[in-house]
């Protein structure tokens, strides 16, 4: 019984440490593409750690809204390293939400910042708010097409169930879930914010979506923010990991599994790494009004998905 | 003497009864009408609580055949698990409600007399009670008028504005035409079930269980139900009287008529369709399946685009009902291709959001009450800031907020998370077309989830967040001869804090609620789910299987409190300064509560996208500058944006021309000469005796 709770304290322990980390590798890689210096891996750190020292200051007008907002975003980001099998399938807490309660957690961080933007009372904030929302409205359809579709397979929404079945049965070619892949892609640079719907890297008035929601945060506030940000990109790649690719997950009761899926994680989140820079790179950030073509898009490859599913499986 | 539901029912509705008549001899003392009356009401509908939750927890069935009603057709009253569970909800919103009216009805005191609210307001609440437990068709209709009626004249209360007296008559003529349908239903039902029993008994209820209906018969019953109660509860397109008739009423009334009055047309859906025909093609549960999607998709769309904080929470309900609809209907559609545990589970999701929203909607209305007792303003763009003003009020609204935008861990998540996991079943279904259409439905229905989140962000920002948007400045005095905008007295504040408690609950604690609902789906459908959905323990909901999903309220309330407190404690060990500091403006002139975004720019985005679902017209008009200051420029820039419904257009408009058109046509007939009327009473008289000789 206690192994699996160590379980969980280890996989808490990764999101929080490594999620920076992977941030840092991301700009790293891109650096190299772009041809310039990197700042080295660990930058992300050197951040956080520096917005923690610093006071925070309030606008006059800023309720408890506004201060209780980083620290929900924070929780309800931890709490999810409990949920998703990064490293074994063996969690206690896996139960706790499937994969469409996982998503709600994301809606509830989502809520608050957006809350939080309009706080003080700033166009920005506003602009922000308003922009995340409708971005997440079209987002979530798709969300739900490509769950659906992958939970065909596994005949369960349950992350842990799911990783058990793909990575610990028989390996089957399913082109249902290649499409499922693609679309969750798409999203996952939508909810994240990444090129080529969002750009983290800039504070430029009109194209800003996330960043402008938390532009009045500072000191501790921001760290939080910025880090529960980092966190929901790890966390969606290993959300990816856990339905696509889940080979080399550890199964129940397996210790020595423990070690290997270490190393498989990082290997992958590498992988994924560059997959993400070369996406960004290569691509220019999107007008904002063509984004739900390019959510819509989303939706189709998941649509397709599940009726090829239906055809061919 | 033991408790009996019946008795306490019985009791409870003549409660209501005596306090309808009572109001009348309190008529000079309004403060203490107020008080007592609500007080009265506040016990009736515990009562109804008690009765309704102990014949679901029971699972029994009590019938009694009252000594009144026509001569030789007694009025019968029925509490199974249905009409108890439908019994608790009103009465547990009533409860609140009646709580939160002592203290939102004294802001009527020196403007108006609230002797006929009192008076309406028991009957409403009476007639409602009365719906759910009549057992035979003369019984249902005549409660089911008096509910109408009762809330005719409440929305009707503040009548010196002439919107409310269309909004009401809209509502009358809508209501109407509903209530006729229902009763050419039960006239179709009655006529196979006549003959059953000895005497004249096709009316009841109970012969009508009995009796066998042709598939054409019940199909046309079905519709005529279908669309009467469709008309009641809102269903797009007979939706268009609700974002009238609900924001004008009092906020107290609009809490019940948007959390419990749209539920009795839910209840008569499924009793119709489970209980008095109980067999049905699976194109029924299609039907009630694709309405309920475009309900919610469409009603959340319009939600969106409102600046008025009612009329939101108005088109808000049309959503939720659209989301109960979808339970039903995947619940009628699993029956009649025989899978009775999948059934179970989406009717049970569906009466789970009965519940939920019954208590997160009358809980909106309650807070959008307290924010209109305190401003005198509905229109959310005058706005803004209110959290600062009306710390409580503010809290407790997002509350609200947070629950009907389906986040965990309050109540609104759980029953969407259920209803998804029943779509998530349709791939079991025989039919390939159902398999393949089903999950764009479910994709639908996230859609509406996640534009319900988008719409209370902008409601609850608009409203609590940001600066005061009015031309006047919030406090010293907004209104002459008011205090300005103050936080709202106790008894509003206790009525909320209950059922800001009740929603955490239902969130937090499913497995619980889930299990005494149990009897409602073995009832209705033949089979239990919480034998599964509590296999393990009430912390895990588990419907169907573990392998297949759970959830685990408590958890995740639990763990985000947790965390968020370890990280606050974490981060607070040593003391860190908190500078205020003005808010940034880049350097440019003072920002003034004008420039905020505002309701309209936030739905912006949204309108652009699905605006052609709805026809809007936007104008913008600029004035030329005012002589003295006359640099170019302009004198001001005025925006104009109108967005209205397509189906005024496409239905009502089409409908109530031709009603206009063949109105006067016949009205040729009057000629006002009494000469002309003698030709057409000899014309007659002629006719008949050519026929009837």
């Amino acid at each position: 019984m206690i192994y699996p709770i160590v379980i969980e304290i280890l996989q808490t322990l990764i999101l929080l440490a490594a999620a920076p980390a992977f941030i840092g590798w991301i700009r790293m890689v891109k650096c190299w593409f772009q041809g310039r210096t990197s700042p080295g891996i660990f930058q992300p750190y050197r951040d956080i750690a520096k917005l923690f020292s610093k006071d925070v200051v309030l606008a006059e007008n800023a309720s408890w809204i506004f201060r209780f907002t980083p620290y929900l975003v924070f929780g309800a980001t931890v709490l999810m390293a409990g949920i998703i099998p990064i490293l074994s399938v063996d969690l206690p807490f896996s139960a706790t939400a499937d994969v469409i309660a996982l998503v709600a957690l994301f809606a509830i961080a989502r809520f608050f910042t957006a809350l939080a933007g309009m706080d003080i009372g700033t166009a920005f904030g506003g602009m922000g708010s308003s922009r995340e929302m409708t971005i997440a409205s079209l987002a979530e359809p798709a969300m739900l097409m490509a769950i659906f579709t992958v939970s065909l397979v596994s005949q369960s929404t349950s992350l842990s169930q799911m990783v058990q079945v793909v990575a610990h049965g028989q390996f089957i070619l399913r082109p249902s879930l290649a499409f499922a892949l693609l679309a969750f892609i798409l999203i996952t640079l939508a909810e994240t914010g990444r090129v080529p719907v969002d750009n983290p890297a800039t504070h430029l008035e009109l194209t800003m979506i996330h960043e402008a929601m938390i532009l009045e945060y500072s000191g501790r506030h921001l760290a939080l923010i910025e880090w529960a940000g980092m966190m929901k990109l790890f966390i969606f790649a290993v959300l990816g990991i856990a339905l696509f690719l889940p080979w080399g997950v550890a199964a129940t009761g397996v210790l020595t599994g423990i070690p290997a899926a270490f190393l498989f994680l990082i290997v992958k989140l590498g992988f994924i790494g560059i997959v993400l820079v070369l996406i960004e790179t290569g691509l220019a950030k999107m007008r904002i009004f063509r984004v739900p073509e390019f959510l819509g898009s989303a939706f189709l490859f998941a649509t397709l998905g599940m009726l090829s599913y239906f055809m061919l499986e | 003497m033991t408790f009996s539901p019946v008795g306490a029912a019985s009791s409870s509705v003549l409660l209501f009864f005596l306090l309808a008549a009572a109001a009348l001899l309190l008529k000079r003392n309004q403060r203490l009408l107020i008080t007592a009356g609500f007080s009265l009401a506040a016990v009736a509908s515990l009562l109804a609580v008690a009765a309704g939750g102990l014949v679901v927890w029971s699972g029994l069935i009590h019938k009694l055949i009252l000594p009144i009603g026509l001569p030789d057709l007694p009025f019968h009253l029925r509490l199974d698990p249905l009409s108890g569970f439908f019994l608790t909800v009103i009465g547990l919103l009533g409860f609140f409600v009646s709580i939160y009216s002592i203290g939102y009805c004294r802001g009527f005191l020196g403007k108006r007399s609230v002797t006929y609210l009192v008076i309406f307001y028991a009957l409403f609440m009476a007639g409602m009670l009365l719906v759910v437990v009549a057992d035979d068709a003369f019984f249902f209709i005549i409660s089911w008028e008096i509910m109408a009626a009762a809330s005719y004249f409440l929305v009707m209360f503040e009548d010196e504005h002439a919107e409310n007296r269309k909004a009401a008559f809209l509502y009358l003529v809508v209501a109407h035409i509903g209530a006729i349908a229902i009763l050419l239903s039960f006239g179709v039902m009655a006529g196979f079930a006549a003959g059953v029993e000895e005497g004249f008994n096709g009316y009841t209820f109970d012969a009508m269980r009995e009796a066998k209906f042709p598939t054409g018969w019940a199909t046309l019953a079905f519709l005529l139900a279908f669309f009467g109660f469709a008309a009641k509860a809102g269903v797009i397109p007979l939706h268009v009287w609700l974002p009238e008739a609900h924001p004008v009423a009092p906020s107290n009334v609009s809490a019940l008529m948007s959390g419990v009055m749209l539920k009795t047309a839910i209840y008569g859906i499924i009793r119709i369709a489970f209980d008095l025909i109980h067999v049905f093609p699976w194109w029924w549960g299609a039907m009630v399946l694709v309405l309920g999607v475009i309900t919610a998709v469409m009603g959340i769309l319009y939600a969106v685009m409102q600046q008025d904080l009612k009329r939101l929470l108005a088109y808000s309900s049309v959503e939720n009902i659209g989301v109960i609809i979808i339970g039903i209907g995947l619940a009628m559609i699993f029956t009649s291709f025989k899978l009775p545990v999948l059934a179970a589970l989406a009717l049970i999701a569906g009466l789970y959001h009965t519940l939920n929203h019954a208590m997160f909607k009358g809980f909106l209305f309650m807070g959008a009450g307290a924010v209109l007792h305190a401003t005198q303003e509905r229109n959310m763009e005058k706005m803004g800031g209110l959290i600062h003003k009306m710390p409580w009020t503010a809290a407790l609204f997002l509350v609200g907020c947070i629950s009907i935008s389906a986040l965990p861990p309050f109540n609104g998540f759980v029953s969407e998370w259920l209803t998804f996991q029943a779509f998530l079943f349709t791939p079991a279904l025989p039919n390939a077309l159902l398999k393949l259409l089903i999950p764009l439905g479910a994709a639908l229905l996230a859609l509406a989830a996640a534009l319900a989140a988008a719409c209370f962000v902008k409601a609850y920002g608009v409203t609590f967040l940001g600066h005061w948007r009015g031309h006047n400045p919030l406090n010293p005095p907004l209104l002459r001869g008011t205090k300005g905008v103050v936080e709202v007295d106790w008894f509003m504040r206790l009525g909320m804090i209950l059922t800001a408690f009740s929603c955490l609950a239902l969130g937090v604690l499913p497995t619980v609620v889930i299990g005494w609902m149990d009897t409602i789906s073995e009832q209705m459908v033949g089979t239990k789910i919480a034998a599964s959905a509590g296999a393990f323990g009430w912390v895990w909901l588990t419907p169907v299987s573990h392998e297949r999903a759970s959830y685990s309220g408590p958890i995740v309330f639990l763990g985000i409190l947790a965390v968020v407190c370890a990280t606050y404690l974490l981060l607070h060990v040593r003391r860190t300064a908190i500078h205020r500091a003005p808010i940034w403006d880049c350097g440019f002139e003072k920002l003034t509560g004008r420039m905020q975004y505002t309701a309209t720019s936030f739905s912006m985005p949204i309108r652009r996208i699905f605006g052609f679902l709805f026809n809007i017209k936007e104008q913008v008009r600029i004035t030329p500058p005012v002589p003295p200051c006359n640099k170019g420029g302009v004198g001001g820039l005025h925006y104009h944006l109108r967005v209205r419904d397509r189906f005024w257009g496409w239905i009502y408009e089409p409908i109530s021309d031709v009603s206009f058109w063949v109105a006067r046509k016949v009205g040729m007939l009057q000629q006002g000469k009494i000469h002309i009327y003698l030709i057409y009473s000899f014309v007659t008289i002629i006719i008949l005796l050519m026929f009837f000789r």
